[in-house]
């Protein structure tokens, strides 16, 4: 009896092992009692493109992190090609036949990318013989990469490219994808997702982490849907829409964020800067030329471009944080204002949320109500005199902040580190569009944030511009862009480009905008 | 000046910078895994006491720079402890290792002063010791003086050309891609700290059992943080750590014979200029490279923890 019920888990594994590829039974992880993953499984075959779907904190990472060996399960169990497998590290892992591409990239920045693959292989140094097998097989993938480079000076797309040849030397039969598409310009993006499906067609399994529904859908053989740890359905994404699959992700309504109306073109900017050159402020940034962009009233003028290209130096100029030489060279309301520091540009209704949140934006050690004197220390009161705070009014401010924009937090007095991606950055944004402002300039408002929040952060950008502010917003995200502005314009190499009109727009042709080529229309 | 003075200058300036040329790798082995010691001076003097202390007992000069090395190694085990497993602050925790080191090496070490370790002898090295003035400057040395240029050698080796040496550039470069790639970076780093304190002890050794060769205490006198600053001044590369250490060998010998040829500027202001050297060389890397940022290693001094 008993050597019956074996033979007969084994033939299940026979017959499960033909198709299957990576089986994962009731996982559970849990980070003293918060529970990162409970009971999951998930099942994913040989040369399937699986797709797991999820918010921030849904469990994705905290998964893969287990499969790669990275973390070890609580509970649970896990088949890899119909074996039991439990992967005591990554090195451990990638002998399984496991390769992970990761979403900042694990890559050395000082070191060649000849180092940076070998590192990445055990045992193996950065020789010549090792420079032949990746040229071999960068031909068979048809990749692209120059060994002896750098890896400071390669583009997103490029690093990205260091990891997968990183992994593929490997010869994964199971390749895990960690968001591998938010630095991406649509034509890498298109350039990965052929690299995919040629792997997939090999017979390769890929794991495929993601927040974005429509890449899922394009891409995704299946997915598995997580929310709070736990799996909440298993799906052919290619028979859902945009729609149902975000409703099921967030567990809520989810509606897609449209500009109701456009306003009309007007010939008298709110804000204009004309600057053919300006140099930034450290060497390793890149000059901005030919900056010739406005904004008029009401109006939500997008700025595009993967992150390096002089978006920095950009925001800095717009802010105040670097001044121009020539006051005329910016015009706010036909003040010039281009030689005024940060605080005279806030007098004037010139407000910015820069993109660092934690650093830049707020000081985390410091409380919400004293990041509050941080930047709206001349609205409201706050500042007694030149040198003392009225505390009340401060905490008051931060009070109303976190009430008008569902900030989820304790009390005012908690510290800003503490919050959340999402709510932090409603706060932040928050205590800008509560000063009022004529303009509003703000870098990657939605950047690590979950669905939520960045609908959130949408409705109230487009809210503010149609109560006739301008909104000037700095964003890599391209569905962002194309969702909320009016008019778009992109960065390359430090190069801004023409202004074009967001209805106007495709993806491709945005795409072709942020790789410098310039778009008739 | 004849030549008989000009090659013991040399001679003496070899001398002056071995213990330098030492701490220098210790310190240097330490940046490159992303680690920042400011106990170099501390484990100098502590593994100048083991060793003079070995070396009365009437060992070989081998077994006493083994015990100097152990010494530092040892002290250094108590900062990797600290910085690595308690996650104390770097910068604290190192000026703490000098301090401590300082104290505890003139605490145990008070019995000792007065006494003096046995003469080493000169490796001549055949032929080459007998051409005039460059076999006196160069090749009649004691075997700690070759000894540190071949520990440059294989320094340079493990860090440019062994995988091991590769895998702890890139802990020192980016800890959170190294530890992603599944690299122990806090294993790596200890390994760094014990072979960066065994180096500095050896450095420390060579003042008490070759260069005076007695015990006094605080005797190391700043040379742990000159051999920070050589590291910087290196760019943190193991052969320019030996010219930064010559260069200010030279220096101290140039200011110390100055008065013998006649210079009358006060010694005061002489013992100043190696480090008023050191200074201006270290302003003089940083105006270079202004806006490049720094060309050391991304991590060094940043504290690692694992994050989920």
């Amino acid at each position: 009896m008993f050597v019956l019920t074996e033979l007969n888990s084994l033939a299940e594994r026979a017959s499960a092992s033909s198709k299957q590829r990576l089986g994962v039974c009731d996982l559970s992880k849990y980070f003293g009692n918060f529970a990162a993953n409970k009971n999951i499984s998930v099942s994913i075959d040989r040369g399937e493109i699986h797709a797991l779907l999820g918010e921030n904190g849904a469990g994705k990472s905290t998964l893969v992190k287990i499969i790669y060996g990275i973390l070890k399960p609580d509970y649970g169990t896990m088949v890899l090609d119909g074996l039991a497998y439990l992967p005591v590290n990554p090195s451990h892992a990638r002998s399984h036949g496991v390769g992970m591409v990761f979403q900042h990239f694990a890559v050395f920045d000082s070191m060649t990318v000849l180092e940076n693959i070998a590192l990445g292989l055990d045992g193996r140094m950065p020789d010549q013989a090792l420079g032949l097998e990746i040229i071999y097989l960068c031909e068979r993938y048809r990749l692209q990469v120059e060994l002896g480079r750098r890896v400071s000076d390669l583009s997103a797309g490029e690093r990205q490219r260091v990891e997968i040849i990183r992994v593929l030397m490997q010869d994964p039969s199971l390749l895990i994808l960690d968001e591998p598409t938010s630095v991406l310009t649509p034509q890498e993006r298109e350039e990965l997702f052929g690299t995919l499906r040629r792997l997939s067609d090999e017979g390769r399994s890929i794991i495929y982490i993601s927040h974005k529904l429509d890449e899922v859908r394009v891409l995704c053989d299946r997915a598995t849907l997580l929310r709070g740890g736990s799996v909440i359905d298993v799906v052919d994404p290619r028979q859902e829409s945009t729609k149902s699959l975000g409703e099921k992700m967030i567990g809520g309504r989810f509606s897609e964020t449209k500009r109701n109306k456009i306003p009309e073109e007007s010939t008298s900017p709110r804000l204009s800067i004309r600057a053919g050159e300006i140099v930034p402020k450290t060497d390793q940034a890149l000059i901005l030329r030919e900056v010739y962009v406005s904004v008029a009233a009401g109006s939500i003028l997008g700025v595009a471009g993967v992150s390096g290209n002089g978006q920095e130096t950009l925001f800095d100029v717009l802010s105040g944080e670097l001044r121009l030489v020539n006051p005329e060279s910016m015009l706010l309301d036909g003040q010039p204002i281009g030689d005024l520091e940060v605080e005279a540009r806030r007098d004037l209704g010139l407000l910015s949320a820069p993109e660092g949140r934690l650093g830049h934006a707020c000081v985390p050690e410091l409380t919400l109500w004293e990041n509050v004197i941080l930047t709206a220390r001349n609205t409201r009161g706050i500042l007694k005199s030149k040198y003392l705070v009225n505390t009340a009014q401060a905490k008051d401010f931060a009070a109303e902040i976190i009430r008008t924009f569902d900030v989820r937090t304790s009390s005012v007095n908690a510290k800003a580190s503490s919050l959340s991606g999402g709510n932090l950055q409603k706060f932040l944004i928050g205590r800008e569009i509560l000063g009022n402002p004529k303009v509003f300039v703000v870098s990657n408002p939605t950047w690590g944030v979950d669905a939520k929040a960045q609908q959130f952060v949408h409705g109230q950008l487009i809210k503010l511009a149609e109560s006739g502010a301008s909104v000037i917003l700095i964003s890599q995200d391209i569905d962002e862009l194309l969702a909320i502005t009016d008019r778009i314009c992109a960065l390359c190499h430090g190069q801004l480009s023409r202004t074009h009109a967001t209805a106007q727009m495709t993806p491709e042709h945005l795409g072709a905008l942020m790789l410098g080529q310039e778009v008739s229309g | 000046m004849d030549m008989i003075l000009l090659s013991a200058i040399v001679h003496a300036i070899l001398v002056a910078s071995t213990p330098l040329v030492f701490a220098g790798l210790g310190a240097l082995i330490q940046e490159r895994a992303g680690v920042l010691n400011l106990g170099i001076e501390g484990l100098m003097i502590v593994g100048a006491l083991a060793g003079f202390v070995v070396a009365l007992s009437g060992q070989p000069l081998l077994v006493s720079v083994l015990a100097a090395a152990m010494a530092g190694a040892l002290l250094a085990s108590l900062f990797g402890f600290l910085v690595l497993r308690c996650l104390a602050n770097p910068i604290a925790s190192g000026l703490a290792l000098t301090l401590f080191g300082l104290g505890l090496s003139a605490l145990a070490g008070a019995q000792y002063v007065g006494l003096s370790a046995p003469q080493v002898a000169v490796w001549h090295i055949p032929l080459l010791s007998n051409i005039p003035f460059v076999g006196k400057a160069f090749f009649s040395h004691d075997p700690l003086v070759y000894g540190s240029i071949l520990a440059a050698t294989v320094v340079w080796w493990f860090l440019m050309r062994s995988r091991p040496g590769l895998v702890l550039r890139a802990v020192g470069e980016n800890h959170d891609s190294a530890h992603a790639l599944g690299f122990s970076v806090r294993g790596i780093r200890f390994l760094a700290i014990l072979a960066g304190g065994g180096l500095a002890g050896i450095g420390g050794a060579y003042l008490t059992l070759i260069q005076t060769p007695l015990f006094v205490e605080g005797m190391t006198a700043g040379r742990g943080w000159i051999a920070l600053a050589l590291v910087v001044f290196a760019s943190w590369r193991p052969f320019r750590v030996i010219a930064g250490a010559y260069l200010f060998g030279c220096v101290t010998i140039v200011q110390l014979h100055s008065q013998a040829f006649g210079v009358s500027i006060p010694s005061q202001i002489l013992s100043m200029l190696p480090y008023l050297a050191t200074i201006l060389v270290l302003v003089f890397i940083s105006w270079r490279s202004k806006g490049k940022g720094s060309v050391g290693p991304s991590s060094l001094g940043k504290t690692f923890k694992i994050s989920h």
